[in-house]
């Protein structure tokens, strides 16, 4: 009770403060259970010529979104947390073995892992996103079935993975072997698809912070996902995000998991570097 | 009576072209941006173009413009200028090319091209997200619809 009573009047203030311009990101501070802090705004990496600032989506988010991820008791994104901590201790598959059987507690085993992925695989000779590690995994050593990628145990085992790095600095590697998938990755942000001819960069570096009809442009930052939308109630892949975002470009979408859409995430990803892990977030 | 014969057939004639008469997209003729000739013959409803301006399903030109005269529609945009006065900053045949295919007069714009049918990069069929079947594309918008928007664009003069 007194938590959110504090919550509330530290948002009211922002609020007030801030006064009613919509133009641009709020000055709200994120704090999730008054003790992990969240960096939702950083000097943009190097490798960006388009903006100077990076800001996570929560800035662009109307107050009572905001306050939903203020406390995990009102995050409904938990909820799959919570599921996956019990998949976690599970065994599937031919091998007998649960995630829990080799990395232990996800609390410490997986700390940092969300931070700097997508990541070169040495192995495997190619960039791996969570849900492409979590099911090699899967088949590899548990000899269990593979989940789809934007299943419901899959986004929440990725909720999971990333609420144990939240406030950490997203960091992922875009050189040495990684460094020809980031480069189509950006290629693809930069093309504009569709009968609409939209890129994700018309969007997300040129207007963010504007209005388009009723939604308030965002840089399409990924530091929070998997993100709870509370349109869709349920929490979604940043895979199905581009998939959203592209389909309403009046395009063929890429599919889940598909080399354009790793290759975008990395490249996405990258854009955040230095924003704080956040997931599983709440948006609208 | 020769005057009544010949409204008559002009009323006969534009009723065709705005069907399957009107300029094709691909034959419209742009002159630095600008479209002269209406593309289909028929004068503009302003009325039909105010619908077409604030409707999610066809122009929906207020989801990246702000424009006074349509704030009985909520939610307009900033993505694009303010629409405000744009018949005194621009004449029809200016404001027909802007609609008509924008990226014309301006060279790298965001603002989708209303009517155009192919040179997409991987077209969807409307927004299913699946592949466009045909080569050519339906344009966003059908002619006539584009002379009412141009029609309403023009009732916007500085007071």
């Amino acid at each position: 009770m007194k938590r959110t009573t504090t919550l509330v009047s530290v948002l009211a203030l922002a609020a007030w403060t801030a006064g009613p311009t919509l133009a641009g990101p709020d000055d709200h501070q994120l704090v999730i259970n008054d003790e992990i802090q969240i960096i939702t705004e950083a000097a943009a990496p190097a490798h960006m010529d388009g903006i100077d600032t990076i800001y996570s989506g929560w800035r662009f988010r109307a107050d009572e979104t905001q306050a939903l991820e203020l406390d995990d008791f009102e995050n409904p994104g938990m909820i799959g947390v919570e599921n996956a901590m019990a998949i976690w201790e599970t065994v599937d598959g031919s091998e007998g073995k649960s995630c829990a059987s080799c990395h232990e507690s996800a609390e410490s085993s997986m700390k940092g892992v969300r931070a700097v992925y997508p990541k070169w695989n040495e192995a495997a000779g190619e960039v791996r996103t969570l849900e492409m590690q979590i099911n090699d995994c899967r088949t590899t050593r548990m000899g269990a079935e593979k989940w789809k990628w934007s299943g419901g145990d899959m986004v929440d085992m990725t909720a999971l993975i990333s609420s144990v790095s939240r406030g950490m600095p997203v960091n992922v590697a875009i050189d040495g072997p990684a460094q020809s998938t980031w480069e189509k990755g950006k290629e693809i942000y930069y093309t504009r698809f569709g009968q609409l001819e939209l890129s994700c960069a018309n969007c997300h570096e040129d207007n963010y912070g504007n209005m388009i009809r009723a939604d308030h442009l965002s840089q399409g930052q990924i530091n929070g996902f998997p993100s709870y939308r509370l349109k869709t109630a349920k929490l979604g892949s940043v895979h199905n995000r581009f998939k959203g975002c592209v389909r309403d470009t009046r395009a063929e979408t890429f599919a889940d998991g598909s080399p354009e859409f790793v290759a975008l995430e990395l490249y996405v990803a990258s854009r955040g570097n230095g924003l704080s892990v956040e997931g599983p977030s709440v948006r609208n | 009576m020769k005057r009544t014969l010949m409204t008559v057939a002009t009323l006969v004639f534009g009723a065709g072209m705005a069907g399957a008469d009107a300029v094709a997209p691909a034959d419209v003729v742009f002159a630095d941006g600008s479209v002269a000739m209406s593309l289909t013959g028929v004068a503009g409803d302003p009325e039909n173009g105010r619908k077409v301006m604030t409707t999610r399903g066809l122009g929906n030109c207020i989801a990246c413009h702000e424009v006074t005269a349509l704030s009985d529609f909520p939610f307009h945009g900033e993505v694009g200028p303010s629409l405000d006065g744009v018949a005194s900053r621009w004449e029809e045949a200016e404001l027909r090319g802007i609609v008509a295919n924008a990226k014309i007069m301006f060279d790298g714009t965001m603002m989708p091209a209303f009517y155009k049918t192919s040179g997409y990069i991987r077209p969807g069929k409307g927004f299913t997200g699946k592949a466009a079947t045909e080569e050519e594309l339906e344009p966003l918008l059908g002619a006539q619809d584009i002379e009412d928007v141009v029609a309403y664009l023009m009732t916007l003069k500085d007071e």
